[in-house]
């Protein structure tokens, strides 16, 4: 049965981290289990907590009223899930669900905040790696929005 | 020197037994004539139609016929018009169709041998047809109607002695000697009041028909005027290109702002491209008649100025000027070199000449070179 | 350079706006032998001429097969030829994948939307001879499932034997695969980018990011090949119009090394 610390190392954003800041943070972070389905979060709801997921597949879901609602994103092992814990108003944008049965990491929002407020160096760490994700994120993201597949203007 | 034993020499007032004997081979004459101004090239019916007396000014976006205070029969530069005409027509029908149920017939156009003798074959132009030889005839799939046509021309070749405003073809190693590729060269001589041409043949087809010419062999001091003749040309080129590693300055360069400066004076026009000795570019055209039974698809001269020349789905991948006059430029100086082994310029001055804002190719590059950018070459270690 | 006669055998209906034809010679004895990536030049009488990809099985010869979008007047007047129909074929033209490269290796297939006809050939030759190769992957996206070329087609290909990834842009709730874009499917496929070669093709944006994704994986430039796409009208490098460069697309392409074209993807209007 692997520490906490432990299976943390193995999640990417974190690889490379040293052992007394994962032990630190390791603090913040459980483990849980979500069944094929199961709805992990729900947009609009407070954003307390955020996710790594160790094994599996989670979509990110958006509800469009009068249209069909629409699956925006699917990630997968060792990807983060989950943003709007970072700051104000914590409020998830979208709906999460499991896709098949989920292994992953769950992480208390103020707790890890707390620990970043209380470590600066820590603080700056994680947002360096946090930032690395959001920025391929965003890359991807936008790679979707040139709709390269659509009959337009060749870029 | 002593001259090469082939050197003959044929009076003035003979010129027209040359003429007479590739008629008399069933040659169609195709050469030099004066028509709407211009110096172009049209069918002769003897030595009477070439442009004896006359001359042109040419200098950027400039073209004036004058008249000589000689007789010179060849005493002027290359016009508007180039032997691709004739080699590779503006238009050609490739084949025609005809529906049948729920199907269809196709009928290809036979490719038609010629029997042209081209008449006062330019240096620059001989390197020009050289050069669509290698784009047209040998490549894997060569075009039929292309190598027939060349299959049957006869070649008359001029050594130029009067270069032209817009000349550089020293420059380019074109010219203004022709080396190869001629049947017939003739050199003309007007000094001391003489007026003869120097014959030197280049083939055996040719050594043949200078056979029967009333035609004596050249002295050494009528070899040495036509050498004089020549350094005329050479003396008055209008223009100077470098060459130097000029396909990897190019290639360097591809985000200069002299391309900048070009677009905001280039219209685009696409004249450069016809009258470009060696642009080959074509596009195809399917039509079908009022009743969409008969259908045909013909050939014709496109340029790579036009808009839709690289049209893909939605738009076209050279949208602005700037990126077509790169394209153009860039092909004839340096993609050339690694598609065909040579330079596509040949240096007859044509572009600058009927440019209307006068764009000067040689002065494009020099400018480039001047402030090389020295950036990664944009194809390769060299090009391939 | 004059157009064969074929017939229209079968016709499929794909997507919204694409359409597969399968053609039988009507003048060519013995079926129209090709290899995967090249392309042949389609006539619909009187409509014009188009530059359309072969996505058959080079070990049927006897059906020439063509996914074709309608986009324009030439395009769909070929979408909308019913069996019975003839068409014009002129061809087949260019490079082709090198499927030799790929002997003992990964081979890693990369589609973007109708970029997966252009490679259905490689990937009969992959079913055809499994054992030639150490992974063989197909990591295909598209805009969205309904978008999605031959569906039906690559549950049989999981089912005998060949791995498959797929995503789309966005997706309706429920959507089984995944959403997200091709670039990041490479980033967790399973192969060993030391021994891998990769077929890409696409649009031309997909290619090079998903290129670009390949090399970050540590897999060789020169065994990253992708397929161009230009402006042709004679598809025998006469016309001018395909070049890129010093490359005629036609018949220096449409297959090329990322190598070779990787200073053009970073290069504008070129």
């Amino acid at each position: 049965m692997k520490t906490m610390d432990a299976l943390l190392a193995e999640v990417p954003t974190f690889a490379g981290m040293t052992t007394p800041q994962l032990e630190f943070i390791a603090g913040c972070a459980t483990n849980v289990r979500a069944a094929d389905g199961e709805r992990l979060f729900r947009e609009g709801d407070p954003a307390e907590v955020f996710y790594a997921i160790r094994h599996g597949s989670v979509a990110l879901e958006l509800h469009l009223p009068a249209r069909e609602s629409v699956t925006i994103d699917t990630l997968h092992d060792g990807d983060l899930v989950g943003w709007s814990w970072l700051f104000e108003p914590f409020r998830w944008e979208f709906d999460g669900r499991a896709r098949g049965d989920v292994a992953l990491i769950r992480f208390d929002g103020a707790c890890l905040r707390g620990k970043c407020d209380a470590d600066h160096e820590l603080g700056y760490e994680l947002m360096s790696r946090f930032s690395r994700v959001i920025i391929s994120r965003l890359q991807a993201t936008r790679l979707r929005l040139l709709d390269v597949y659509g009959v337009g203007a060749p870029v | 020197m002593a001259p090469p034993a082939e050197t003959r020499l044929l009076e003035r007032e003979h010129l027209d037994e040359l003429l007479g004997a590739l008629k008399r081979r069933g040659y169609r004459l195709l050469g030099p004539t004066v028509d709407n101004g211009a110096i172009t090239y049209d069918e002769l019916e003897s030595a009477a139609d070439l442009p004896a007396g006359w001359t042109d000014e040419q200098e950027g976006g400039t073209y004036r016929l004058r008249r000589r205070e000689d007789q010179g029969v060849f005493g002027y530069a290359v016009g508007p018009r180039s032997w691709k005409q004739f080699l590779w027509p503006p238009r050609v029908r490739l084949w025609k169709a005809r529906a049948e149920g729920d199907g269809f017939e196709i009928e290809p156009e036979p490719a038609e041998p010629s029997r042209d003798a081209y008449i006062g074959v330019r240096s620059c132009d001989l390197h020009a047809i050289a050069s669509l030889d290698s784009a047209l005839r040998d490549i894997p799939d060569p075009d039929p109607g292309y190598a027939a046509r060349r299959a049957g021309v006869f070649i008359v070749a001029l050594n130029c002695w009067q270069a032209g405003g817009t000349c550089f073809c020293v420059s380019m190693g074109t010219g203004p000697r022709a080396t190869s590729g001629y049947d017939i060269a003739l050199t003309e001589v007007l000094e001391d009041g003489r007026h003869y041409f120097l014959v030197e043949p280049g083939s055996a087809a040719g050594a043949e028909v200078v056979a029967e010419l009333p035609a004596r062999d050249a002295g050494a001091d009528e070899v040495a005027a036509g050498e004089r003749a020549v350094e005329l040309a050479v003396a008055g080129q209008g223009r100077t290109l470098d060459t130097t590693d000029l396909k990897g300055l190019l290639y360097r360069n591809y985000e200069h702002p002299r391309w900048d400066d070009v677009a905001d004076r280039c219209l685009t026009c696409g004249n450069c491209t016809m009258v470009c000795p060696t642009c080959f570019c074509t596009s195809v055209e399917d039509v079908t008649d009022l009743t969409g039974t008969e259908a045909e698809r013909t050939r014709e001269w496109d340029s790579c100025f036009t808009l839709d020349f690289s049209y893909v789905h939605g738009g076209s991948i050279r949208s602005t000027p700037r990126a077509r006059y790169r394209q153009w430029m860039t092909h004839k100086l340096a993609t050339w070199g690694d598609q065909f082994d040579t330079f596509g310029c040949v240096g007859c001055g044509r572009c600058i000449t009927w440019c209307p804002v006068a764009i000067d190719i040689t002065e494009e590059a020099a400018a480039i070179r001047a402030t090389d950018g020295g950036g990664p070459p944009a194809w390769g270690e060299d090009g391939r | 350079m004059v157009p064969e006669r074929f017939r229209v055998a079968d016709r499929r209906q794909e997507t919204a706006d694409t359409w597969t034809l399968e053609l039988e010679p009507v003048d060519r004895p013995g079926g129209f032998r090709f290899r995967p990536g090249q392309f042949t030049m389609l006539y619909a009488f009187g409509a014009g001429e188009v530059p359309i990809s072969i996505s058959g099985d080079p070990a049927v010869p006897e059906r020439l097969v063509h996914t074709v979008r309608a986009v324009g007047a030439a395009s769909g007047a070929i979408c909308r030829a019913e069996p019975g129909r003839m068409l014009g074929v002129r061809g087949p033209f260019g490079s082709h994948w090198p499927l030799g490269d790929a002997d003992g290796r990964d081979l890693v297939v990369v589609a973007g939307g109708i970029g997966l006809a252009p490679l259905r050939p490689v990937l009969y030759e992959i079913l055809g001879a499994r054992e030639r190769f150490r992974t063989a992957l197909l990591l295909y996206g598209g805009r969205q499932p309904d978008q999605l070329l031959y569906s039906q087609e690559i549950e049989e290909w999981r089912e005998r034997g060949l791995d498959v990834e797929v995503t789309v842009d966005i997706a309706p709730v429920g959507w089984p695969a995944g959403v997200g874009v091709v670039p990041d499917l490479i980033d967790r496929a399973r192969f060993d980018a030391d021994e891998a070669v990769a077929f890409v093709c696409g649009p031309e944006p997909m290619i090079r990011f998903s290129a670009e994704a390949l090399i970050a994986r540590g897999v060789r430039a020169d065994r990253v090949h992708v397929s161009m796409e230009r402006n042709m009208k004679c598809a025998v490098g006469h016309c001018g119009h395909c070049q890129l460069g010093p490359e005629f697309v036609c018949r220096d392409g449409p297959v090329f090394t990322f190598e070779r074209m990787r200073a053009a993807f970073g290069l504008r209007d070129v």
